[in-house]
């Protein structure tokens, strides 16, 4: 193996503004010797909530047991084959439990160690109470890469809070752009029965409301009939309405959402939760060289990648970029570097990604995908921003109502 | 190993000899032809430089991308990257003749100075494995950083460089020991790289972070940084890829992926002094033997452009194969 000890690694700013270009090129020229002749072994703390599957009327494929933790797995793996050159290695501890108040315990205890990033894939309120022991002892940075909760990117956004899974509203908007490029602009909407639809519902009128669908009814489900043997009945008076282009269905479990094609009163195409389905990352992309990234996690976890697995590699990723580019492991480096404007991450989706100062969303384009296939990928071509065409997804700085309390910049 | 550097230096010499009149022979008794491989036709194009048409397709190993020829032309190395395979082709009967052991899913591969060693970068297993084109055996294979893509070796043989795409790093190689000596980090996903031709410098493309990074070989230090601009372009679509640079190293040119442009670099000043608008998702680029025409392979439009190369304009574009991703020049 090379010895890291030896590497001398000379740092690219990626986008240094042109005023501080002296500054940049002292450090261009300067080599740098890094992990100051030892390697440093940074331990990532992977914590999962495990919850109980919500009861369905269809024939769901089960969610693999390590959904999540196995894209984690692969960003370790990616990490560590340049380890060598860096000097800077890492290692996973999972914590997987159903019950959060053992998952905090285990958090704090995990932390009194000395280490300070997490990977989390937890439901909102353990995910607040987290962050909320972690304010006190102010010693950790957390990735949230499985919950897409809109409140937490614009009304509780935290300091040390990154969120690498895109939100609600990111997946909503991609799909109304699309869908609005294409002209059709009359919606129906139906929502099923869980919170999480009631959540994901809102984020398609934010998003209506933002690019101009319009809503020709909105439909609740109700029944509780078993929809294999009767969808071909309920479906189509569900959907009974005037003139509309597309059904937009909310159903996060995926409890009625797959009958909707083909069932529907008129003959319209379905998306939202099923059907065109917006999502942070699909087996089927292979373009920006995805298809070594997909190949990789095929040997790896013998199964495709799914948008939690994408979320959790791109945090482990994000990681290691920012530890190589700020040469530093202490966390206050490693915040401030990922939430500069020179961090710029490459992650097979076309275009570099990048975190929102204001609320720690990382900013990525929202593949629309249909089960065997890509479809499309917003921001879609014509939709524009002063500042990045991905932040047409999402919350734009005007609408976060939350503060991230940054550190004083170090330098 | 240290008798294949002896014959490297021998052949270098004879070469430098033997070459331009070679060039004055051959040109007047035909004309040159570029090879195109199409990573989704599984065949390469044979474009007729004269009449700048199509006159051969020819089937080779599945997702045919690096293509480049032994230095007598009479063997065309291939790239087929879902084969797992560089072939070798005859080029006079455009047959492939042996399949090397090239490791994993090869993409890109430079020849050494001395036409016997291939450099190949295995995308899926983060090494260099150098094959010696004679015995047809793995002589060595490099670790080097996740996604090895882009792969050059320095005019006097002595550096190999690769690039590494999720790792976002230059691999300096020695060859003479065939180990890793250092690594550079650059921007986000570098792509190509490619020496001056006096072997003072070695140019690096980063596709996502949108630059290309020239480095001072003799210190590896970085020299200088571009970025790109063109009117009416959004700067998330300029996506630097191939780079070509002319023989007296006056021009660098440089295929802007997406962005469908080359831009056109003054090597002296240091400056991008034209774009020159393309087909769609340029890739990758190579000059004419008197450097009169510059060729560009353009994946999503599948065709390739033809660059007069005097008054820096596009004359003609040719229809080849589908996703253009290589291009090989027999004078």
């Amino acid at each position: 193996m090379a010895c890291p000890a030896d590497a001398t690694i000379t740092m690219i700013m990626s986008r240094s503004p042109t005023p501080l270009l002296p500054i940049v090129w002292l450090l261009l020229s300067w080599p740098l010797s890094l992990a100051a002749g030892e390697p440093v072994t940074i331990d990532v703390l992977y914590l999962q909530q495990q919850l109980p599957a919500k009861p369905v009327l269809s024939n769901l494929r089960p969610k693999p047991a390590d959904s999540g933790l196995a894209g984690a797995r692969q960003g370790l793996a990616d990490n560590n084959t340049s380890s060598r050159f860096t000097g800077w290695f890492y290692q996973l501890t999972p914590i997987t439990s159903s019950d959060p108040d053992e998952l905090l315990a285990a958090s704090e205890q995990w932390l009194a160690a000395g280490n300070q990033y997490i990977v989390a894939d937890l439901p909102t309120a353990t995910l607040k109470a987290l962050m909320q022991r972690l304010t006190k002892a102010n010693q950790a940075l957390v990735f949230n890469a499985g919950n897409s909760d809109d409140s937490l990117r614009r009304d509780d956004c935290r300091a040390y809070l990154l969120h690498t899974a895109p939100s609600r509203a990111m997946l909503a908007d991609g799909l109304a752009q699309f869908l609005i490029s294409k002209r059709w602009n009359q919606w129906l909407l139906v929502v099923g029965l869980q919170p999480e639809d009631q959540l994901f519902a809102a984020a398609l009128e934010r998003s209506a409301q933002r690019f101009g669908g319009k809503w020709v009814d909105r439909r609740q489900w109700q029944t509780q009939s078993d929809l294999r043997r009767s969808a071909q009945k309920e479906i189509p008076r569900l959907t009974q309405a005037r003139d509309y282009d597309v059904i937009l269905v909310a159903d996060e479990p995926g409890d009625i959402g797959e009958y909707l094609p083909y069932n529907s009163w008129l003959p319209r195409p379905v998306a939202g939760t099923q059907g065109l389905t917006p999502t942070a990352w699909h087996w089927s992309i292979e373009q920006w060289g995805a298809a070594q990234l997909q190949s990789r996690f095929q040997q790896l976890a013998g199964r495709d990648m799914n948008a939690t697995d994408y979320s959790a590699w791109l945090a482990m990723r994000a990681l290691q970029e920012a530890v190589v580019r700020s040469h530093s492991q202490a966390r206050e480096a490693v915040y401030h570097y990922l939430l500069s404007e020179q961090f710029n991450l490459s992650a097979f989706k076309g275009q570099g990604l990048s975190f929102r100062p204001w609320n720690g969303q990382l900013r990525q384009p929202i593949p629309l995908v249909q089960p065997n296939a890509v479809v499309s990928q917003s921001p879609q071509e014509g939709y524009l921003h002063p500042v990045s065409t991905l932040d047409t997804l999402g919350f734009d700085k005007s609408e976060v109502h939350c503060h991230m309390n940054q550190p004083v910049a170090a330098g | 190993m240290q008798s294949l550097v002896n014959i490297s230096r021998n052949l270098l010499l004879a070469s430098s000899i033997a070459l331009p009149y070679t060039l004055f022979c051959t040109s007047a008794t035909q004309a040159e032809v570029a090879y195109i491989s199409n990573e989704k036709d599984n065949t390469l194009s044979v474009i007729d430089l004269d009449t700048l048409s199509v006159v051969n397709t020819i089937e080779v190993g599945l997702r045919p991308r690096g293509i480049t020829f032994s230095h007598d032309y009479k063997k065309l190395y291939i790239c087929a990257s879902d084969s797992d395979a560089v072939q070798i082709m005859d080029v006079a009967s455009g047959r492939i003749i042996a399949n090397l052991p090239s490791g994993e899913d090869p993409e890109q591969f430079a020849l050494h100075p001395n036409d016997r060693l291939l450099y190949i970068a295995n995308e899926d297993a983060a090494v260099v494995t150098v094959v010696d084109t004679e015995s047809r055996s793995v002589i060595s294979q490099i670790d080097v950083g996740v996604e090895p893509e882009g792969m050059a070796v320095s005019p006097d043989g002595r550096w190999v460089v690769n690039t590494s795409e999720t790792s976002n790093m230059l691999h300096w190689i020695d060859s003479d020991s065939q180990s890793l000596v250092d690594s550079t980090l650059i921007d986000q996903r570098p792509r190509h790289v490619e020496f001056s031709h006096k072997g003072d410098t070695v140019w690096a493309s980063s596709e996502i972070g949108g630059t290309v990074a020239v480095f001072n070989v003799a210190e590896r230090s970085l020299q200088h940084l571009f970025r790109f601009q063109i009117p009416g372009v959004h700067r998330d679509r300029i996506q630097p890829v191939g780079i070509q640079l002319t023989g007296d190293d006056r021009y660098a040119f440089v295929a802007l992926g997406p962005s469908n442009h080359v831009a056109v670099i003054d090597v002296a000043k240091m400056e991008v002094i034209k774009y020159l608008l393309v087909g769609q998702r340029v890739w990758h680029l190579a000059l004419n033997s008197d450097e009169s025409r510059l060729l560009t392979t353009n994946g999503v439009s599948g065709d390739v452009s033809v660059i007069d190369v005097d008054k820096l304009r596009v004359i003609k574009s040719i229809r080849v194969g589908r996703y253009p991703w290589g291009v090989a020049i027999k004078p």
